[in-house]
């Protein structure tokens, strides 16, 4: 797979988590254990406050880990400063930085690269048509809906072509019709970028609709492969 | 959505909460998220009005007696007089400076205490706010002590304070910073964290987030904490007085002049000083106001 300037193998783990222990607001998530192959759209699933949130920042080099060790492709990353992991976020309320432009927005990873202008500007339109913001480019985040606001955070964190695309409940706010259409993009950025995500919802329509790899948290308990899919065919039932 | 949904978007975000630029200067609630008042609630909200009224009848009530009380040729004479023309002039240069010097300290000051967990900062915390609370004429003695030890000695050897102009921007500066650190820690806290957190995931490190993301998101911010520096650097009398001094023509500022007119009896001159005084302090705040209508951009 050409992803980028680089050749990934494929199939190769993106991200893994090794014994990782992180120490959150009263609670340890203790002996988190995933992994996600390259290109694969992985969805982390759990309830509110299970601590998924604070796994994705773990990755992202945002929160401290106790214990154990986070892995990017062959390279160890878990004391690495969050700039030099290469992946995107897009948090839950987008944080968009009010003061620039949906363009420039597109533009800032590359511009902190130090990109040629050229580079740059091409690469936000290539975003903004991926993305269907092309008629934003020039409006500031105040007054965009949510969807449009999720898709400006999600060009922002793919500009630099990042090596996993972490989500953070990009569609919990959304309406049920954004929602939909937003689920469709998602897919179809994944398909046209191959890029790695790791996206976490608590919603199990949403898990079902994306997932091609099923992470799910439960009693601080991380489980994947058939144990997560058996207990989301018991969630099933429950209903 | 679409280019035709637009303004039905921003009809929408006008009503509810959306993160706005420049809304850590917003004091009121918009219109938008008022509470209804009901027939029930008139004898709170006349209450509420009372009390209001009874403290801006004395603002408006002692401006308007002392307007009164001046004759326009006083008012004049503060700008003829040699003495007073420099003192104006003295206090409009110092407040400037304190007012950058102000902001210059107070944005990493206040960004520091609200993003960083160190240890000692509840005592640090409790330090930056001594300004606020020790009396004025405190500062200033506590300035001139600071100056008359081996290391205020070792400064003067260079610089000139006591009884000097930077002594004047010294004690105002002293003041004017706390009250600016404070407005700038409210700013900061309006900020999203997560903004600096994207930020550093796409490549900044923490001293590129704050440049780049932090500081034109504050940037709104700086307004108030720049009027609050300035309007304290205005009125600032005691330390001024103490560490300073009030020799004419060379230390002497606005407050003082007013003081030395009042020790005097020279009550008509020292109203005309304060009028002047109060007519700079509002074209100021106008002035900010109105920079701080500008929005800024990636830099």
């Amino acid at each position: 797979m050409i992803y980028g300037s680089r050749v990934i193998p494929e199939q190769f783990v993106m991200i893994q988590f090794r014994n990782v222990n992180i120490l959150l607001n009263g609670f340890t998530l203790e002996k988190v254990n995933f992994r996600v192959p390259s290109g694969t759209y992985a969805v982390l699933m759990g309830r509110t406050g299970c601590g998924k949130t604070t796994i994705l920042e773990a990755a992202c080099g945002l929160r401290p880990i106790a214990a154990g060790q986070v892995y990017l492709m062959d390279r160890e990353v878990t004391m690495l400063p969050p700039g030099r992991r290469n992946l995107g976020l897009v948090p839950q309320d987008g944080a968009l930085f009010s003061t620039m432009t949906v363009e420039e927005h597109l533009g800032f990873a590359l511009r902190v690269l130090k990109r040629p202008k050229q580079d740059i500007k091409n690469r936000a339109n290539e975003l903004a048509g991926l993305l269907g913001i092309d008629h934003l480019m020039h409006r500031r985040p105040l007054g965009l809906s949510g969807g449009e606001r999720q898709r400006v955070a999600i060009g922002r964190a793919l500009a630099a072509k990042p090596d996993v695309l972490c989500l953070d409940e990009p569609l919990s706010a959304l309406d049920e019709q954004t929602h939909t259409e937003m689920t469709q993009l998602l897919r179809r950025v994944h398909q046209e970028t191959g890029v790695t995500v790791l996206h976490i919802t608590h919603n199990r329509h949403e898990a079902r609709a994306l997932a091609k790899l099923l992470i799910v948290i439960k009693d601080g308990k991380v489980l994947e492969g058939d144990h997560a899919r058996l207990l989301m065919a018991d969630l099933d039932n429950e209903m | 959505m679409s280019e035709k949904d637009a303004p039905e978007t921003k009809l929408k975000a006008e009503h509810i909460t959306l993160p706005k630029h420049g809304k850590n200067i917003q004091q009121h609630t918009p219109p938008s998220q008022m509470l209804p008042s009901y027939r029930a609630d008139i004898p709170f909200i006349l209450a509420l009005g009372l009390i209001t009224t009874v403290y801006v009848t004395l603002i408006v009530g002692m401006l308007t007696a002392m307007v009164f009380y001046v004759e326009l040729p006083v008012i004049g004479e503060v700008f003829t007089n040699d003495r007073y023309r420099y003192a104006v002039l003295l206090s409009l240069i110092s407040c400037s400076i304190t007012t950058i010097l102000s902001v210059w300290v107070a944005v990493p000051t206040a960004y520091l205490m609200s993003r960083v967990e160190f240890p000692g900062k509840r005592l640090l915390d409790g330090i930056l706010d001594i300004p606020i609370v020790l009396p004025p004429l405190v500062i200033g003695l506590a300035l001139l002590m600071l100056f008359q030890t081996g290391a205020g000695q070792f400064v003067q050897g260079y610089v000139r304070f006591t009884y000097a102009i930077p002594g004047v921007i010294l004690a105002q500066f002293m003041v004017a910073c706390a009250f600016a650190i404070r407005t700038m820690m409210a700013a900061f806290a309006e900020i999203n964290p997560r903004q600096e957190q994207v930020a550093m995931t796409l490549g900044c490190s923490r001293a590129q987030a704050f440049w780049w993301v932090v500081l034109p998101e504050v940037r709104q911010g700086m307004i108030p904490a720049a009027t609050i520096a300035w309007a304290r650097a205005m009125g600032e009398f005691g330390p001024v007085l103490v560490f300073a001094g009030t020799t004419a023509k060379r230390t002497e500022v606005m407050p003082t002049s007013v003081f030395l007119e009042l020790q005097v009896g020279n009550l008509s001159m020292a109203a005309g000083i304060s009028i002047v005084m109060v007519v700079l302090a509002i074209a100021v705040l106008m002035l900010m106001r109105i920079a701080g209508r500008g929005t800024s951009t990636f830099v």
